[in-house]
Parts: structure tokens; C-alpha cells; sequence
């Protein structure tokens, strides 16, 4: 008894760390009035020197917005959202045109420093080219000219409408329409910034693509739309990752992200996620409501979604393939991690419209504390997709007794050639396993830190290096408390 | 779900059906009079909520494929008076499995039909076995204990017009510390010329210590479309058990929801095997309540559809105390148009330490027409618990059909040997040797095409002293 007094007792401490990055920056912003009115949209757009047609498009989106309610299917409770009491624009004043990083405002390299992720080092020591967003507008993009001799685009999203409006305009929307979702529509409508990205035909990307998003000031929703072009036989990967500073309201987080992948393009889109979670109590944190979906448009395209979740109060999240092309393959590995008052509903879509379309679904939960955490996914072989494959394995680990594991699968067969597999477990934190570690001299913190990234590691081994050490790290401050 | 009370009372439309229902339910009530106060009420509480709630259709998640939207905008005649008894059972119904003999009773349009004046009989053993109208008056201990209370998760629509509208039903009660040797053999039969909604209701009460075998056989006499809308509740004493066949074979124009509710107490087992063949739109409900510590579920489905038929099996599992067992394994061949849906949905309470449960759903796809949805659903609070679920669709085998081609046996028979492979899994489980004999013929006569509905009992489908062999000279493998 004693011996299991001890253990509930290590497991409590490991999994009550608090949040390290909660820290805020005190730039100055430039803010759109509270609330959500044809007007606000008419400021963001105006702000952003935006063409007509996206003013329209923005509209549209609005207007349908208002015609359509919350979604209410998910297994996630919180208390209603005012849209009506968010800011929906906030932009770092421009100073003036920066040029090398010694121009940048000195207190945003300091929260990239705090992030580990400081400018200079990524542009120095690895060789990732860091398009980094501070709420909603981009500040400084690294690598560019590198980038553009190859003939890449990679620049912010209102860049790219100033100077590629018909790469824009033809891909914005072709995968997730603005009435897609309550979540994605609100996007549609209000979107600040992100970035976008076009691998031209042939060409493989030679760096890692990286952003950091980051939300910093107070009750300002971001909204930012990402859009990823790979065109025929091009190749690229993409790193995103995400962090909030430590506040006390919720902070709603709706992102569009778009991938085209072309005739034989290759698309590997990784996700850190560690934004901030709320405290121990279940107080704050961000509530996160994202649409990820890329289209596998050409013949053997190959898009491959990775993430690794330890943060929001709130994940609502299905990164998806609509697999297209024929003998086209959609990836999805994750980790989702929940602790405290944590709740999380991801998982993914697999939409096998091609012929020999493959797809491969590998998740894993992990429940701490008093959190819930569910996979919900589907998978859909249309009638015509013969001879398709799909294998989903979500596997899911409870630490502690207040925390619930849900796994929501569903499966869609429509044709008699094709063979979909699905399988999960769930079950708490094997005894016999940690018996051994502690026998051996490992004690029961480590034990459990190790037990928990060796049952990631299936997925962590899918990230890029720089992400893979990071996630590891992420693992262990979500678990084991101010280790890290 | 979005109830009809939501809407602006402008645009407050109810269905067909619907509308039937609520302009009948007066005269329902009146014909029932002379009822317990408490199933009265039961009655209109469920009718209110059924007026704000309306019948499920495709909005609703549990029914999102369903083919039961069909059924909403349809006119069904939702009385028919109780038949007369004009027949002995075994002049329609001829049950022969060889060795196997049970006691018959049977509910036809709904009425318990019998020749006896009380329809309630009593055994020497104490059994009770009659319809649940006379039982609720000669046992009302029993019965308002449960009636009622058992089937209380998922409620929806039909279920909650069943209970505003029942006729008649099943009453089985075995007492304490008895073993019922004899199999109850349950069949439900309509033979109608009107298109018939028939809502019965059936309770089955066993005490501590008992045992009963029960076989429960849907089957149509004619061709008439009706629906069938059956709730049984069932509660199983500490340490009783209860083996459950449910046979379905109705014709291709008939929907049927089997909504069965079960109670289980401290180490109860259940073991129930739902055999479909065939009919027009089948939903299987099955709603398992492990109420007492170290209690046994099993639960097992075979369906083999062709044509434009559908069955959806809906398997709720909710495991409320700690060490209890639970597993499913639900397989299916779909040919033709066909379809099938299967939603497991295990549900582990916080205080349910130590639990088991384990879900398995295997589908083979014949035809590219024919369509599967699967969700196997975990939802789980306690983290002592061994869960896992799986699920497949695909074909059979290419390397087995190859062996055993190229063994020389014809396609058309490999495929019919992989087929009866697979589905007899399900068809292992059943104890009773004779019954599963008997059981495992009619899959092989169906998938040879041979048994679709027929006038007599699905079981005389058999000839049970020449037992049914594939054309296979087996000594070529």
C-alpha cells in the first residue's frame, strides 16, 4: 500500500508541472475595435491593403458565418464564446522596413531567446529559414533570397496577395471552402495573416520550412491561414510551431491550413503545438479550433501530417487528406498529451478518392491528471477509389484515475476491392514495465518519462531532427513538471 | 439532437408517421385503460418527450446512414385488433431442429397469441412465462420493479413511441435458484394485409442463481410491408445467466428495430448471438448495463445481407462497476446493394477499475455497390482498464482462394468455403450443440443463395438429418 501511496504520489508531482512559458511582450499593437461587424472586416482588409476580391471573399465568409451555429458534436466543454468580445485584429506597429536583425525590435528576439528558438541561432547554427509571426503579421523573413534562387515563395500571406495575387487566388479556398466549417468560415472572414509557400514544379525545397506562431497580446483571437502549394514533383517540409504566454481568460485560435500537392509532390507538414494550457485548475489557456486539410490533387502525390500536441485548453483539430490523384498517400502521426483540466479532440480525416490510394493513421493519447483526450477520425473510400488501403492503429495511455481516453473511429467502405484495418487499445501505464526500470535503479519519474517517449516514439520519429528533440523535451514538461 | 420544440412553432413540421402517431395516441391511451398508474404514466411522459423530440432521422448521428428516414414519410396502420386464435403455432410454424426442443410462444402482429383463456402461465417450477398486459396485473411486484427502468440509455424516437403506444408483449419471470432446462423459443410473427406499425414490449426477470435459454425469432408470414418496433428489457440476478439467440429472417419490405435492454447484477453472465439474414431494414439495439461487480458480457453478431438490405448494429456497452467483462465481436458479408452499419460504443465509468473490454467488427465487401460504416466507439474515465477495438473491411483472402483453386475446386466454391470460414466464428459460440448445427446450415444455405424468406420458421430451412455439405471433395485438400 505504502509502495502505491508513493507511486500515486510521483505520479501526481510529475504531472503537475506548470506552464515555463508564460511570459508576455510589451510591443506596441495596433488593434481593431472589440467585436466581430461587416466594419471589422472592412478595417482588417483595408489595413491590409487587401484587392477587392478578397474583401468580397472575406465577406462572403462573414455573411455566411452568420447564418451558422457553433459545433457542438465534439467531446470538449467550455463555457460559450463571445465572438462578439474579441479583438479580431492586432499587428506589431510598423516601425519601418527592416533589414537585418539588428533592426528587429530587440524585445521580440527576446521571446524567440526565452522560446529557445532565437533568430539568429536558427539562421546561424541550422539552416531553417524562419518565417516567424508575432500575432498575426509577420515581422522578419529569413532565407527568402536563399529560398527565391530556387525559385521557392515563402513569405507571409498578405505579401503574398500584394505580389502573387493569382497564386493566391487560385489555390485560397480549393481545399478548405469558406463554408467548410463554423471554425473555418469565422477564419475566412477575419483572417489576419500567415504564411504561404510554392514550391515550383521539379524543384526540392533544400531547408526545412519553419514558422513560429506565437499569440501575445491579451484577448486577441489569432487567425491566421496558411497555404502550402507543392507543385508537380516538388518536394518540401514544413515545420509549425506554436506558443501563448501565459494569461488568464481563454484566447480562441481558429487557423486555416491548406496544402495543394500536385502530380507526384511530396508534402511532409510537421506541428509542434505547445501553447498554453490553462493553470492547474483548469483557469485560462487557449482554446484552439483549427482546419488542416490537404488535397492530394496530382497522381502519386504524398501528403504526410505530423504532430505533436501538448498544449491549448482546448485542441479541436483533424489534420485530413483528400487523396485525389490516383496511387496518392496520406500520412497522420500524433501525440496528443492532455494534463490537468486539459481536453483535447483530434484526429484525422482520410478521404481515399483515387485509385490505389494508400493512407496511414498511427495516434497516440496520453491522459494525465483530470483531462480528456479523444481521437476521432474517418475514413472513407469512395466507390471508385478501387483497390484502396488504410491501417489506423490509435493507441491510448491513461496516467491517473480522473482522466478520460475516447477513441471515436469512423470507417466508410464503399467498394469491394479495398481493405481498411483499424485498430486501438487503451490501458494505463504498464506496472511490469516500471517495476523493471525502478528495479534496475531508475526511479519512478524517469521510469515513466522514458515508458511515455518510448510509446511516442513511433511518432516522434517522424519529425524533422530539430522538432523530434524538441518534442521530446515538450513531453517532458507536459508530464514530468519543471523537469524539461 | 435537435428536438422539434427547438423550432419556431411556425415551422414545427412533423412526418407523416409522426403526425399519425400524435393524432392516435388518445385513442391508444383510452384502449389501454384498466393499466397500472405507473405505465400510464410512463406512457404520456413518453409520449410529451416524443412530441418535442420527434423521430430520428439522418441528422441525428446514431441514424446517419440509416434507412429508417424511409419509414417517417410512410402511412402505417398503428392498431390492429387482437387476432383470434385460429391456428396452433406448429401449423404455421413447423420447428424441427433434431434434438432440440423448446417451448414455443409467440406474439403474432404484437398480441401474445394463445388458446388459453388467462394468457399467463405458471410452471411447476415457478416459472411465468404469458403476456406482459396479464402480468402487470397478476405480478405487479415484479414488474413495476423493472418496467420501465431497464431500458433507459439511448432513448430515442421509436423507443419512446413504443412505450407511449405497446400493445402487448412477453413476460418471462424465473424465480430464484432455478435452472430452465427447456430452451424458450420466442416467435414473433405478422401476418397482415395492412401495412402494420407494430410497437411490443417484453420483459424478462431472472432471479438469483437462474438460468434460461432464450430464442428470439423474427420472422414474417406474407409480404406486406410493416415495421416492427420491439423494446425488450431484460434483468439478470446476481450470479444468473441468460443465453440469447436472436434469429432474424423477414422479408425484404419489412423495417424492424430490436431494442434490447439488459440489466446485469454481481457476477452475471450474458451471452447473446444475433443472427441476421435477412430483411428489409434491421436495426439491432443492444444496450448492456453492468451494474454488479465481476459481471460477463458476450456479445456476438453475424449478418450476411444481399439485395438492398440493411442492418445496423448498435452495441452500448456501459460498465458502471469495476472487474466486469465485456466483449463483441460482430462479423458481416455484404453482396448485392447492401449495407451495414455497425456502432460499438463501450462507455468505462470513473470507479470502473479493472475492467475488460474488448470490440471486434470484421466485414468482407462482395460488391463494389455494397457499403460499410463502422464506428467502434471507446469512451473511457477509469486507468486500470484492458481496452481495445478493432475493426476491418475488406475481402477475402487471394492467397487462400488461390490454394484452394489451385487444389482444383472451382472459384464460386472456394468462395462459399472462405465465406462460411469467416462467418462461423460467430456461429462457434453458440452452446447448444443442435442449435448451432442447425444455425450453421442456414448460413451455408444462404450464402449458397438457397434460404431467403420463406413461409415456415427460418429453422425448417434445414433437414436436419441430412446434415448440409458443401460439394467439395475434400480429400483433394
Amino acid at each position: 500500500m505504502a509502495e502505491d501511496k508513493d507511486q500515486n504520489n510521483i505520479l501526481e508531482e510529475v504531472t503537475s508541472g506548470e506552464y515555463k512559458y508564460g511570459f508576455y511582450t510589451d510591443i506596441e499593437m495596433d488593434k481593431a475595435a472589440v467585436g466581430l461587424t461587416e466594419d471589422t472586416i472592412r478595417f482588417i482588409s483595408a489595413k491590409k491593403n487587401e484587392p477587392d476580391w478578397l474583401l468580397e471573399f472575406r465577406l462572403k465568409a462573414f455573411r455566411h458565418w452568420q447564418t451558422i451555429a457553433e459545433p457542438s458534436w465534439a467531446h470538449i466543454h467550455h463555457p460559450p464564446i463571445n465572438y462578439q468580445d474579441i479583438i479580431y485584429y492586432a499587428a506589431p506597429k510598423k516601425k519601418k522596413q527592416l533589414e537585418s536583425l539588428d533592426e528587429v525590435d530587440p524585445e521580440l528576439l527576446d521571446t524567440f531567446k526565452k522560446l529557445g528558438i532565437s533568430l539568429e541561432e536558427q539562421k546561424i547554427l541550422s539552416g531553417v529559414a524562419v518565417d516567424a509571426v508575432i500575432d498575426s503579421v509577420s515581422v522578419k523573413t529569413t532565407f527568402r533570397e536563399t529560398l527565391s534562387k530556387n525559385g521557392i515563395i515563402f513569405c507571409s500571406f498578405s505579401e503574398a496577395v500584394q505580389e502573387y495575387p493569382d497564386l493566391v487566388k487560385k489555390y485560397m479556398g480549393s481545399v478548405v471552402p469558406y463554408r467548410d466549417n463554423f471554425f473555418a468560415t469565422l477564419n475566412s472572414a477575419v483572417f489576419s495573416d500567415g504564411s504561404f509557400c510554392y514550391i515550383p514544379k521539379g524543384v526540392r525545397c533544400p531547408m526545412e520550412l519553419s514558422t513560429y506562431f506565437r499569440i501575445n497580446a491579451a484577448n486577441t483571437g489569432q487567425f491566421e491561414r496558411t497555404l502550402l502549394i507543392a507543385d508537380e514533383g516538388a518536394y518540401v517540409s514544413y515545420l509549425e510551431g506554436c506558443t501563448a504566454p501565459q494569461r488568464d481568460e481563454n484566447q480562441l485560435h481558429a487557423a486555416i491550413v491548406e496544402i495543394i500537392a500536385e502530380e507526384g509532390a511530396e508534402v511532409k507538414y510537421s506541428t509542434v503545438q505547445n501553447w498554453y494550457p490553462g493553470d492547474k485548475n483548469g483557469k485560462g489557456g487557449i482554446y484552439n479550433f483549427v482546419t488542416k486539410r490537404g488535397l492530394c490533387k496530382g497522381d502519386r502525390s504524398k501528403i504526410s501530417w505530423t504532430q505533436v500536441e501538448t498544449g491549448s485548453a482546448i485542441t479541436w483539430k483533424y489534420p485530413s487528406c483528400i487523396l485525389k490523384g490516383d496511387n496518392s498517400i496520406g500520412e497522420f502521426y500524433s501525440v496528443a498529451v492532455t494534463n490537468h483540466y486539459q481536453q483535447a479532440d483530434t484526429g484525422t480525416k482520410m478521404i481515399h478518392l483515387g485509385k490505389n490510394t494508400k493512407s496511414t493513421i498511427i495516434s497516440k493519447g496520453i491522459s494525465a491528471g483530470r483531462s480528456n483526450n479523444s481521437y476521432r477520425g474517418m475514413v472513407r473510400i469512395a466507390k471508385k477509389a478501387g483497390n484502396s488501403r488504410n491501417f489506423s492503429q490509435c493507441d491510448s495511455l491513461l496516467l491517473g484515475d480522473k482522466c478520460g481516453a475516447h477513441t471515436f473511429p469512423y470507417i466508410n467502405a464503399g467498394n469491394e476491392t479495398s481493405v481498411v484495418e483499424h485498430e486501438a487499445t487503451t490501458s494505463k501505464i504498464s506496472e511490469d514495465q516500471l517495476f523493471y526500470c525502478q528495479q534496475r535503479g531508475i526511479d519512478a519519474e524517469k521510469a515513466i518519462g522514458l515508458i511515455v517517449n518510448g510509446y511516442a516514439k513511433e511518432v516522434l520519429n517522424k519529425l524533422p531532427m530539430e522538432f523530434a528533440v524538441e518534442a521530446q523535451t515538450l513531453l517532458a514538461i507536459t508530464l514530468e513538471g519543471s523537469v524539461g | 439532437m435537435i428536438g422539434k420544440s427547438d423550432m419556431n412553432p411556425s415551422e414545427n413540421k412533423y412526418s407523416v408517421l409522426e403526425t399519425n402517431l400524435i393524432h392516435s395516441f388518445e385513442t391508444s391511451l383510452q384502449r389501454a385503460s384498466g393499466e397500472q398508474k405507473s405505465v400510464r404514466e410512463a406512457r404520456m411522459l413518453a409520449y410529451e418527450t416524443f412530441k418535442k423530440t420527434g423521430l430520428p432521422g439522418r441528422k441525428d448521428e446514431k441514424w446517419r446512414n440509416s434507412k429508417f428516414d424511409q419509414v417517417t414519410d410512410q402511412s402505417f396502420e398503428l392498431y390492429s385488433s387482437k387476432p383470434g386464435y385460429t391456428h396452433k403455432v406448429s401449423e404455421i410454424f413447423h420447428c424441427s431442429i433434431h434434438g432440440f426442443t423448446t417451448k414455443v410462444e409467440s406474439l403474432l402482429n404484437g398480441w401474445y397469441y394463445t388458446p388459453e383463456e388467462i394468457p399467463l402461465n405458471t410452471m411447476d417450477n415457478g416459472v411465468v412465462v404469458g403476456s406482459i398486459q396479464m402480468a402487470q396485473k397478476q405480478y405487479p411486484e415484479v414488474f413495476e420493479q423493472h418496467f420501465g427502468k431497464i431500458a433507459k440509455h439511448n432513448v430515442h424516437g421509436y423507443s419512446l413511441v413504443n412505450t407511449a403506444f405497446f400493445n402487448d408483449g412477453l413476460f418471462i419471470y424465473v424465480p430464484d435458484n432455478v435452472h430452465v432446462e427447456e430452451s424458450v423459443q420466442l416467435i414473433k410473427m405478422v401476418n397482415t394485409i395492412e401495412k402494420l406499425m407494430i410497437n411490443s414490449r417484453n420483459l424478462v426477470v431472472l432471479g438469483k442463481n437462474s438460468h434460461l435459454s432464450l430464442m428470439h425469432c423474427d420472422d414474417s408470414i406474407n409480404h406486406q410491408a410493416s415495421m416492427i418496433n420491439t423494446v425488450t428489457e431484460i434483468f439478470i440476478g446476481e450470479n444468473a445467466s441468460l443465453d440469447l439467440y436472436k434469429l432474424q429472417n423477414i422479408n425484404n419490405e419489412t423495417f424492424l428495430i430490436n431494442s434490447t435492454s439488459v440489466n446485469q447484477q454481481r457476477s452475471s453472465r450474458l451471452k447473446v448471438n444475433v443472427i441476421t439474414l435477412n430483411g428489409g431494414a434491421i436495426r439491432n439495439e443492444l444496450n448492456v448495463d453492468l451494474q454488479g461487480e465481476g459481471a460477463e458480457a458476450d456479445l456476438n453478431g453475424i449478418y450476411l445481407m444481399d439485395r438492398k438490405q440493411q442492418v445496423d448494429n448498435q452495441v452500448f456497452v456501459n460498465h458502471a462497476v469495476p472487474n466486469c467483462n465485456s466483449s463483441e465481436l460482430f462479423k458481416g458479408v455484404l453482396d448485392d446493394e447492401s449495407s451495414a452499419i455497425f456502432n460499438g460504443f463501450v462507455l468505462v465509468n470513473k470507479d470502473a477499475q479493472k475492467t475488460n473490454a474488448f470490440q471486434r467488427n470484421n466485414n468482407i465487401l462482395m460488391t463494389s455497390t455494397a457499403k460499410v460504416d463502422t464506428m467502434p466507439f471507446l469512451e473511457i474515465y477509469a486507468d486500470d482498464v484492458k481496452c481495445s477495438h478493432g475493426a476491418t473491411i475488406g475481402q477475402l483472402d487471394n492467397d487462400a482462394m488461390f490454394y484452394l483453386m489451385q487444389r482444383g475446386i472451382c472459384k464460386r466454391d472456394a468462395r462459399l468455403l472462405l465465406m462460411y470460414a469467416f462467418a462461423a466464428e460467430v456461429a462457434d459460440k453458440i452452446d447448444i450443440r443442435p442449435l448451432r448445427v442447425s444455425i450453421e446450415d442456414m448460413v451455408k444455405k444462404r450464402l449458397r443463395g438457397e434460404l431467403s424468406i420463406c413461409e415456415k420458421c427460418v429453422l425448417h430451412c434445414s433437414t436436419p438429418d441430412i446434415p448440409m455439405e458443401f460439394e467439395i471433395d475434400m480429400s483433394k485438400i
